[in-house]
């Protein structure tokens, strides 16, 4: 099961307290994960990435195994460790403001 | 029961203000969507408990609510805004052409008649419009035809800002953009043309330009639709023949700079401004918070100040922060950027904080529940 942690933000909208889970066939790419986010959270589709344009919001931020996969491409594949269900994958509202 | 619901919309949620017929005692619900900001709610005049709400954030982009139970519980709808076609480009700031760029919807004005119908005035400038309860959104693109490509931004953006609907005329519709200025339809909104006759604005290279104006704000009086009262940037300004020729009705007024104006919901030639000092200064001349009131649809105006801050207030009242409930003895409504949401039962006569400390308030609008 692929694990993935939303910001507090996207919690309170998807009313969700909790780490999700998606079981995904095929490939595990950033694009697989977010599509299966926003098939099940269907309140989130535009706020981790634009509608139109399938691009990043500029404040999020993805991370995995302590690696910042942000500028990665959406297709590439995920690190074994958020395959296999070991590390989560983090969906990450950026520090700003200050 | 009879009573009021005021929506105020703030930099950091929603809050619901409710109370009876008088208006002395208020419960306070909220903050709704906790640190997103809230640029807009509005109810349908169809069906009160129909709520829509604009929820924004920095972070995670546009949002759309709605409430079918009065503000209580929120369902998440749609929030694709997808301009038609390329949209091009506009005027930036310093003069050059910059592409069509969605931002955030600024006003949502549901439909007189039908619940599920609202329309969304957006940033950049475009007007959208869904017919199922805001699930889906369509832009109507005829408005940019109306030279999109000389359009501008102010200050906070080339924002769509007030849409009023025409009660007699369900094919008519007055919009406003800054900084483009007023535009109507008359045939549901396929096609629009700019009304900024009349109106001077020496702030841009040819002051009395087709389009190109600063136009805060617009406030019409359901009796009478030909009639639309406007503050523009500096200027109050009135129209009686549908925008077609405005005129300036400033009068004695301390300073015509300011953003919302209202209208009296049972005298079509009361009208409200605040007064603010200038572009460069957002506050209330002198440190005084004053509402003025013409009772003679314009150039004629009083100061209204018992139980406003008459020393050391420097906040400002944004565009769509002014709104009027419908009870006979009319009630008056304005937000704050300090967090006050100020209230009058009496026309204006005499003023009470409702409350003094949300964030500031970006949109007032008030619902008359009999």
């Amino acid at each position: 099961m692929i694990r993935v942690v939303l910001p507090p933000n996207l919690k309170i909208m998807a009313r969700v307290d909790r780490e999700l889970t998606f079981s995904i066939d095929g490939p595990v790419t950033q694009r697989a994960v977010l599509d299966a986010v926003e098939a099940e959270y269907p309140m989130l589709r535009g706020t981790i990435r634009d509608q139109v344009t399938q691009q990043r919001r500029a404040f999020i931020r993805f991370f995995a195994c302590e690696q910042d996969l942000s500028h990665e491409s959406p297709d590439a594949p995920l690190p074994d460790p958020v395959v296999s269900g070991k590390e989560p994958y983090l969906i990450v509202g950026a520090i700003a403001g200050g | 029961m009879s009573g009021v619901r005021v929506l105020v919309g703030t930099r950091k949620g929603a809050f619901i203000l409710t109370s009876d017929e008088k208006r002395e005692k208020w419960d306070v619900s909220g903050p709704h969507f906790a640190g997103w900001e809230i640029y807009h709610l509005k109810g349908s005049p169809a069906n009160p408990d129909r709520i829509y709400a604009s929820q924004s954030s920095g972070w995670f982009g546009q949002t759309m609510q709605r409430s079918d139970d009065g503000g209580k519980t929120w369902e998440t709808v749609g929030n694709k805004f997808q301009y038609v076609g390329d949209p091009g480009t506009h005027m930036w700031y310093d003069g050059t052409q910059h592409p069509w760029e969605f931002a955030r919807v600024w006003h949502l004005e549901p439909s007189l008649t039908d619940p599920d119908t609202v329309y969304a005035g957006v940033e950049d400038a475009a007007l959208f419009k869904s017919t199922d309860g805001g699930q889906n959104w369509t832009e109507l693109e005829g408005l940019r035809a109306a030279q999109g490509h000389r359009w501008q931004p102010g200050a906070g953006g080339m924002c769509l800002h007030t849409i009023l609907l025409d009660p007699t005329n369900p094919d008519r519709m007055y919009i406003a953009i800054s900084a483009a200025g007023a535009f109507r339809t008359d045939d549901g909104g396929t096609t629009w043309k700019p009304i900024n006759k009349g109106l001077k604005s020496n702030y841009i290279p040819e002051e009395q330009a087709e389009v190109g104006h600063c136009v805060h704000n617009l406030a019409m009086h359901p009796s009478r639709p030909e009639t639309v009262f406007m503050q523009k940037h500096w200027d109050v300004m009135r129209t009686d023949n549908c925008g077609d020729l405005w005129h300036e009705v400033s009068g004695n007024l301390p300073t015509d700079f300011g953003f919302p104006i209202g209208v009296h919901a049972h005298e079509p030639e009361t009208i409200y401004v605040v007064p603010i000092k200038s572009d460069s200064e957002h506050f209330p001349p002198d440190g005084k918070l004053r509402v003025y009131r013409s009772r003679s649809g314009g150039n004629e105006w009083e100061a209204l100040t018992n139980g406003l801050p008459q020393e050391d207030c420097y906040v400002n009242v944004l565009r769509d922060s002014m709104a009027v409930d419908k009870f006979d003895s009319c009630g008056i409504y304005f937000g704050t950027t300090g967090g006050q949401v100020y209230a009058s039962n009496d026309s204006g006569d005499t003023w009470n904080a409702i409350v003094r400390d949300l964030p500031s308030v970006v949109s007032v609008e008030v619902q008359t529940l009999k």
